[in-house]
């Protein structure tokens, strides 16, 4: 093995394959649409170069705008919701009844493919025979909201399966985390007659930091960039009230035919993604990781 | 050092995998170009993609197959190789076609805005040399003009589709109340059904088109059928007043509950399987549902007992005319690039002539062409809506297939907006002026 790693040009050859997939895969369309939002290009007939004119476009567009705010607000809640699957996570990892079978049932929506969830939540919301709906109704609500139509509430009510769709996730990361942590420290903090509480605030979750600013990163990023249930359950719909970033752009490419715009929005949601990335990662850096 | 040698060997071991895979890809064109033109010498193949699948469209899926088999009979020598997707599947991939120059040689094609970047982007064959009189007369009227860009026709038109608003009869009798021929006696009778607690209209708005119907009705029922058009292609105004009161129309529906709850957020589909199981009264549907409310194995006989349709009500005072329809066509194209454009516009032309042989008998679905309806053994709301388009004295396109793809998406959202009730009349009309004069 070692005689391996030390060559040079077996390490080269190893890590090729990889290289190379994510290379023609990944990089190049990125570069591609960078270009193509150069572009004015239908994405049928000929380009014509027309040099930066769309990126300064998209910074006036105000349809842009709203779409990434809705992005970066799916970002605050998904980041905010992770403090209750820590908390969820925490009771698991505590030795209660049960925490198997529970682990199991959070983890099964990670297992629906995004469609199907959009269809469950589809009719859930239903505003005429939608469980919702019809659970309000029996408890005296004469008129509950048609929540897919509402421009008001519709940005919420898709919110809640998309966080609902990844908290399963989450919570198994934290609950790895969490079983990685010796039982012998734990153990030592009770002896010395620490509080449950104080088990979980001052020696659990600060072992698991490391863990919690990667869940971060993900939750932001994956909001940012999120497509999925949106485009299934309301396509951006009505009127713009729930388009995000990456819809946007899929409408402006593919309905609208203006693909050297959608390309340029597309490459504008790469560098605000990337951009934020790199803060959080500023934001959350410390010098001092904590070892077991 | 150590680090430099080694970024420098994976840098050129990275280049040479690159020109290695560049040949590799050369290598393999090349030899399919080989295959291609070793085919050609015993027989030719046109490739034929559409999006009649088996799964969502059995009938229409097995009429292409026969067409393509009398076809091979008649021309020895000639292949008919389909693909066959899904419609959004269909319609993406085939943009991503076009952009590398590797379109089908037949497809399937629709008018206006959808047509026109096709058509300008040199990607279609124009059909000019093979319509003569005696075949350009078969088309009915406005079809074949639907597909022309510029003056020259893309597309050769296969089927026609027109609305209409379908009731079911059973609902209308329980509580007492008739057909509509009028926009107020439509008010009245959504005015009845609801206080009876019956839903009056299902209308799945986030699909966005079916309320479009809704308003290009009414537009053509208050301003007449030229406004619209005129408006489209820049001769007159969206901001016309006739245009301004079609949209305080749709307000004044939506006001008074005369549409299923929570419309934009709901799918056609969803609002036809309400209609369909008794749930709403009305209806506002396309031709293309017909099949689907008579031959349909699967739908109860209960509902095709009950179901009857009528012509979007007039208004009063208003300039448009009973007769007057809103609808679709839908046809085929060829490709400009294709390597054998005449055997595929001969099979263009033999696909449309024998589909409108057979295609309302055996599909249901209304041929672009002119036919004789006598002979044939129809369900009765079959006949009765073809007896309509027959006479028909106007057919005005949907939006999206009149307006280009940046104004029709404007409208599309519109159209949501209008129905949600977020923005006046005013403000509509002022937001498509807009966009089809940016797009000028």
């Amino acid at each position: 093995m070692k005689k391996v790693m030390s060559n040079k040009l077996m390490i080269a050859l190893y890590i090729l394959p990889a290289l190379l997939l994510i290379g023609v895969l990944i990089y190049v369309p990125l570069v591609l649409t960078g270009y193509y939002g150069l572009m004015k290009w239908d994405g049928i007939g000929d380009m014509t170069f027309i040099g930066l004119e769309n990126y300064m476009e998209a910074i006036k567009d105000e349809d842009f705008w709203s779409s990434a705010s809705h992005s970066f607000l799916l970002a605050v809640f998904s980041t905010l919701s992770l403090a209750i699957y820590l908390i969820i996570s925490l009771i698991l990892a505590s030795k209660i009844k049960g925490s198997d079978i529970l682990r199991k049932i959070y983890l099964i929506p990670m297992l629906l493919s995004s469609v199907a969830i959009a269809q469950l939540w589809i009719k859930v919301y239903n505003p005429i025979n939608g469980m919702l709906n019809s659970l309000l109704m029996t408890l005296g609500v004469d008129n509950p909201p048609a929540w897919l139509a509402e421009p008001d509430i519709v940005l919420y009510a898709i919110f809640i399966p998309i966080l609902w769709q990844y908290a399963g996730f989450y919570i198994l990361i934290y609950y790895a985390a969490l079983k990685n942590i010796p039982e012998t420290l734990i153990e030592a903090a009770r002896i010395d007659g620490a509080t449950a509480w104080q088990i979980a605030y001052k020696i659990k979750l600060p072992l698991i930091m490391g863990v919690v600013k990667v869940t971060i990163v993900l939750a932001i990023v994956g909001s940012l960039k999120y497509f999925d249930l949106i485009f299934v359950m309301t396509g951006g719909g009505p009127n713009g009230a729930s388009e995000v970033m990456a819809s946007y752009m899929y409408k402006l490419a593919f309905a609208s035919y203006d693909f050297g715009y959608g390309s340029a929005i597309g490459f504008l949601l790469l560098v605000i993604t990337l951009i934020v990335t790199v803060i959080i990662q500023k934001l959350t850096e410390s010098k001092d990781e904590l070892q077991y | 050092m150590n680090t430099k040698k080694a970024f420098s060997t994976i840098f050129v071991v990275l280049v040479a995998l690159f020109l290695l895979a560049g040949c590799g890809s050369n290598g393999d064109s090349a030899s399919k170009n080989d295959g291609a033109s070793s085919d050609s010498d015993d027989s030719t193949v046109i490739n034929f993609m559409h999006q009649w699948t088996e799964g969502s469209s059995a009938k229409q899926n097995k009429l292409v197959n026969d067409i393509i088999s009398a076809f091979e009979k008649e021309n020895p020598g000639v292949k008919v190789e389909q693909e066959v997707l899904s419609a959004e599947q269909y319609k993406d991939k085939l943009k991503v076609l076009a952009a590398s120059n590797e379109l089908p040689d037949v497809g399937q094609a629709w008018p206006g805005g959808w047509l026109k970047p096709y058509a300008e982007g040199n990607k279609f064959a124009s059909f000019d040399d093979i319509l003569d009189d005696e075949f350009r007369n078969k088309f009915a009227g406005g079809t074949l003009e639907s597909f022309e860009v510029e003056g020259k026709t893309y597309g050769l038109p296969e089927e026609i589709n027109i609305t209409g608003i379908f009731y079911n009869k059973a609902i209308f009798e329980e509580n007492g109340v008739e057909v509509p021929t009028t926009l107020a006696e439509l008010k009245n009778v959504a005015t009845v059904l609801k206080d009876n607690g019956v839903t009056p209209i299902a209308l799945g708005n986030k699909d966005r088109w079916t309320g479009s119907i809704w308003y290009m009705y009414l537009a053509d029922r208050i301003a007449g059928p030229d406004t619209i058009e005129n408006a489209v292609n820049r001769t007159g105004t969206f901001e016309d007043p006739g245009l301004i009161e079609a949209a305080a129309q749709i307000q004044e529906l939506v006001g008074q509950g005369a549409f299923i709850k929570g419309t934009n957020g709901m799918t056609n589909l969803e609002a036809e399987n309400m209609f369909m199981n008794g749930l709403t009264a009305m209806y506002l549907t396309a031709s293309w549902s017909l099949p689907n409310f008579t031959t349909n194995e699967d739908t109860p006989q209960e509902f095709k007992d009950n179901v009857g349709y009528f012509k979007f009500p007039t208004v009063e005072g208003g300039k448009g005319d009973i007769d007057s329809f809103v609808g679709g066509t839908a046809g085929v194209f060829v490709a400009e690039k294709s390597e054998v454009k005449e055997e595929a516009k001969q099979f263009a032309k033999f696909f449309v002539e024998k589909l409108a042989e057979s295609s309302l008998q055996d599909a249901g679905i209304i041929p672009a062409m002119k036919l004789d309806t006598e002979s044939l053994d129809l369900p009765p709301l079959v006949s009765q809506m073809l007896g309509d388009l027959a006479n028909a004295s106007d057919i005005t396109l949907f939006a999206d297939n009149i307006m280009t793809a940046q104004p029709a998406q404007v409208h599309l959202d519109m159209i949501q907006s209008l129905f949600g009730g977020n923005v006046t009349p005013e403000e509509f009309v002022e937001a498509h002026e807009e966009a089809l004069s940016n797009n000028e």
